[in-house]
């Protein structure tokens, strides 16, 4: 019980903490102080208190999407070990539950961009629309061939592959985390896949998408990506956490790594260019690479003896 | 004579300006071949306009004038675009003005009045669609329409919509001349319009300046040059969320400007120039600290670079983005750094040399452009680099003059029945300003022309088959003046 408390708290704060440490690093690396690591959540509450600006060429859709959109997200997050190893719901097959009520927030996500009658907003749908198709298989190979190898299928198989999987489990286990931290990056929009704090419409994806949402709305859109990112992370974490740990190592292990993952992130938006929008799909297809790869590791070690 | 040979910063007498027929002045123009600097109007009373042209022999270091009038039942003439696709925006600009229409012009759509009736170029096809930007922007930049002609993400063509900053500058200049009025047409050339400006009125005026209040000119100038050009170096790496780039290039722009405010008082070098000289001296310690703050300047600057050319992420994204071709810009007339980029060597610094390119011994170094944005950010590295160079020669040079005024004082009145051209080579490229005086020695005519008139057209040019989400890199690498189109 204590530990379910403990993922309701990680799941609504750490996710600012996320963007804030993000932030941080950005900072340390241009050589500017930076904002306070609290700042997310400042804007968060900030935003809340606003009144909403709508536009007249709206209707209902832009009105409901950001409100689908963040219980889309809580009600995925359900499904989502966190420190602890198990999840709120944990059930056979939660991950395709997981991945389709995403699916859901963000159909409605393209929906109200495309509601606002912006040519911007379409052409932001349209990338954002493009590239998830093809993180979607990819995503949905890694978590099943990880599950089809342990027999066991919900989440929680993620737990302990790099002990179970033998002389696989390092590459298979190098090869998931690879995958699962680019989709942070596509799912996330993060450079150099998007670019989140350029003001330049014509080159946004995500930002471009809600462009037109203000007040309390848009704190709930911000919010729902970051716990997005903050849900993908947490399944490298499970990963990567060995299975023997005691409660409490696993949860300062998992914040731990949340944290490097926010450090890394921030770090590779600081190094790197955006990649050009033409490029961006082999970017995205490198991570169904990496998902392939992971497939047929698992065929190998299931099959080939 | 059909034509008159002047140099820049040159008096001429009004009268002897051939005036022709202008069915011949066209045969003319297109039998010289040359570039045309100016191409404007004059209400020449009685419901008669007369047309100047202002040729430039880069070559010789001298501009071609000639002019031609219309009567006032004369209201068409055969276009020169059609021979000469570069006169294609005077052209614009002249029907616009006068109202005397340039038969078989490709396009003759209006400059920067009459918007309300803007024919946009447009495409048919189910895939095909507009995204129209502006006239406000995100960002605090100025306003234009951008309206762009996409299939999916490729852009086909780009149509630039200006004007909205339109408010009669060279009407302006006519009615309360000064050097305040002149550097601020331009916000980011402030160094650049004031010393035309400033040059103009002394040629007509009959003033001599000191060596060194040309010196700290010159010197402004490169400033101004190596601080916009690491200024729009950092924004192309922003552009393309290259964190490290933007910030180290911002602090260093701040490093050069804060010298500015050093000398002048202002960031930007307003109020350092003024007819006759310059308002303020340099004395040695502050010329020490400005040399020991460009040292570290050029330093961060080379290495930065260095590492951005040498970052492949940052590569890819520049080369073979947004090209204008050798023979692109030629045919339609760019000039400045966005003509070197392209390969089209000009630079009316060495074209149309003051002295002190001979004395301080400065060397035109030639720059092999492929157009792309990759070549207008190694140019923008060359030219720093290089500026900052002068700027140095110039405190040298200082030294020698060092009991001159700055300031030349003088109650002279313009020469009667004058004409002058004064160009300057700001960081975009020449800018031009020409003045006129009547019989009774009032001005009467002031034309401006900014790079930016030529170049919008290249980044139209530009962007043509590049992905839409470049519009931005490739609109940061030329970095055009909507007011200095706009006047």
């Amino acid at each position: 019980m204590l530990m379910k408390l403990l993922n309701l708290i990680i799941l609504l704060f750490v996710p600012f903490l996320m963007m804030g440490v993000i932030k941080k690093t950005k900072a340390f690396w241009a050589g500017r102080k930076g904002v306070s690591l609290f700042q997310p959540l400042y804007d968060f509450i900030r935003l809340m208190k606003k009144d909403f600006v709508i536009s007249r060429t709206t209707s209902f859709v832009f009105k409901t999407a950001p409100v689908v959109a963040i219980s889309s997200v809580l009600a995925a997050s359900l499904f989502v070990p966190m420190a602890s190893g198990s999840a709120l719901i944990n059930i056979e097959a939660g991950f395709v539950i997981f991945a389709y009520i995403l699916g859901l927030g963000k159909f409605f996500a393209l929906i109200s961009a495309m509601d606002t009658g912006s040519s911007f907003e379409g052409m932001g749908a349209s990338r954002e629309a493009c590239f998830t198709t093809i993180v979607e298989p990819a995503f949905f190979m890694i978590i099943a061939s990880i599950m089809a190898l342990t027999g066991n299928f919900t989440f929680t198989s993620l737990k302990g592959i790099l002990e179970n999987a033998g002389s696989y489990g390092i590459l298979i286990t190098i090869f998931a985390v690879a995958a699962l931290f680019l989709m942070i990056l596509i799912e996330g929009s993060r450079v150099p896949v998007d670019d989140p704090t350029t003001h330049l419409e014509l080159t946004m994806i995500h930002e471009v998408m809600i462009l037109d949402n203000s007040g309390s709305d848009l704190a709930l859109l911000t919010w729902g990506n970051s716990i997005k990112m903050l849900l993908i992370s947490s399944l490298i974490a499970n990963i990567l956490i060995p299975a023997h740990f005691s409660a409490l190592a696993s949860t300062a292990l998992y914040l731990f790594i949340i944290f490097a993952i926010s450090v890394i992130i921030g770090t590779v938006e600081s190094g790197m260019a955006r990649i050009r929008m033409s490029h961006v799909f082999e970017f995205v297809f490198i991570m169904s690479s990496f998902a392939l790869v992971v497939l047929s590791l698992v065929v190998a070690r299931m099959f080939g003896g | 004579m059909n034509w008159i040979r002047t140099k820049n910063n040159t008096k001429i007498n009004l009268n002897e300006i051939p005036c022709l027929e202008i069915q011949e002045l066209r045969k003319e123009i297109i039998k010289e071949q040359k570039r045309p600097v100016a191409f404007f109007g004059k209400d020449w009373g009685n419901e008669r306009v007369r047309l100047f042209v202002v040729l430039a022999d880069d070559k010789q270091g001298e501009l071609l004038v000639s002019s031609a009038l219309f009567r006032s039942f004369e209201k068409s003439y055969e276009s020169l675009t059609q021979d000469i696709p570069a006169f294609h925006i005077f052209e614009r600009e002249f029907y616009e003005d006068f109202g005397i229409e340039p038969l078989h012009h490709q396009w003759l759509k209006p400059v920067r009045k009459n918007q309300k009736d803007y024919p946009f170029f447009e495409m048919q096809g189910e895939e095909v669609h507009q995204v129209g930007v502006g006239p406000i922007h995100a960002g605090v930049i100025e306003p234009g329409h951008f309206r762009f002609m996409c299939n999916g993400e490729t852009v086909y063509h780009l149509e630039i919509m200006l004007g909205y900053q339109h408010k009669g500058v060279e009407n302006l200049i006519l009615k309360h001349p000064s050097n305040q009025l002149a550097e601020s047409i331009v916000g980011d050339s402030v160094i650049a319009y004031n010393t035309a400006y400033s040059n103009i009125m002394e040629t007509l005026k009959d003033i001599k300046i000191s060596n060194k209040a040309q010196l700290i000119r010159k010197l402004a100038l490169e400033m101004e040059r190596a601080a916009i050009h690491i200024g729009d170096m950092g924004a192309v790496a922003g552009d393309i969320a290259y964190l490290m780039g933007a910030a180290v290039f911002g602090v260093t722009r701040t490093l050069v400007i804060n010298t500015m405010l050093e000398f002048s008082g202002s960031r930007f070098g307003r109020g350092l120039i003024s007819t006759g000289g310059v308002n303020f001296d340099l004395d040695k310690e502050k010329i020490e600290r400005a040399q020991k703050t460009f040292e570290k300047v050029e330093k961060d600057v080379e290495r930065m670079a260095k590492t951005m050319l040498k970052n492949s992420s940052v590569m890819s994204r520049l080369e073979k983005t947004g090209t204008v071709s050798t023979e692109r810009a030629l045919e339609i007339g760019l000039v400045g750094m966005a003509a070197r980029a392209s390969g089209v060597e000009l630079d009316t610094r060495f074209d149309f040399p003051d002295k002190w390119i001979n004395e301080l011994n400065v060397e035109r170094k030639p720059f092999k452009g492929a157009g792309d944005v990759l070549s207008r950010f190694k140019l923008r590295y060359k030219e720093v680099l290089e500026s900052l160079a002068i700027v140095r020669k110039c405190f040298k040079e200082l030294e020698k003059y060092a009991d001159e005024p700055v300031m030349t004082y003088s109650d002279n009145q313009y020469a009667k029945d004058a004409f002058a051209i004064s160009i300057v080579e700001g960081w975009r490229g020449e800018v031009v300003h020409i003045a006129m005086t009547d019989n009774t020695g009032a001005l009467t005519r002031y034309k401006i022309k900014d790079p930016s008139f030529n170049n919008w057209y290249g980044l139209a040019l530009a962007v043509r088959n590049n992905g839409i989400s470049d519009f931005p890199l490739c609109n940061k690498s030329f970095n055009l003046s909507y007011s200095g189109n706009d006047l």
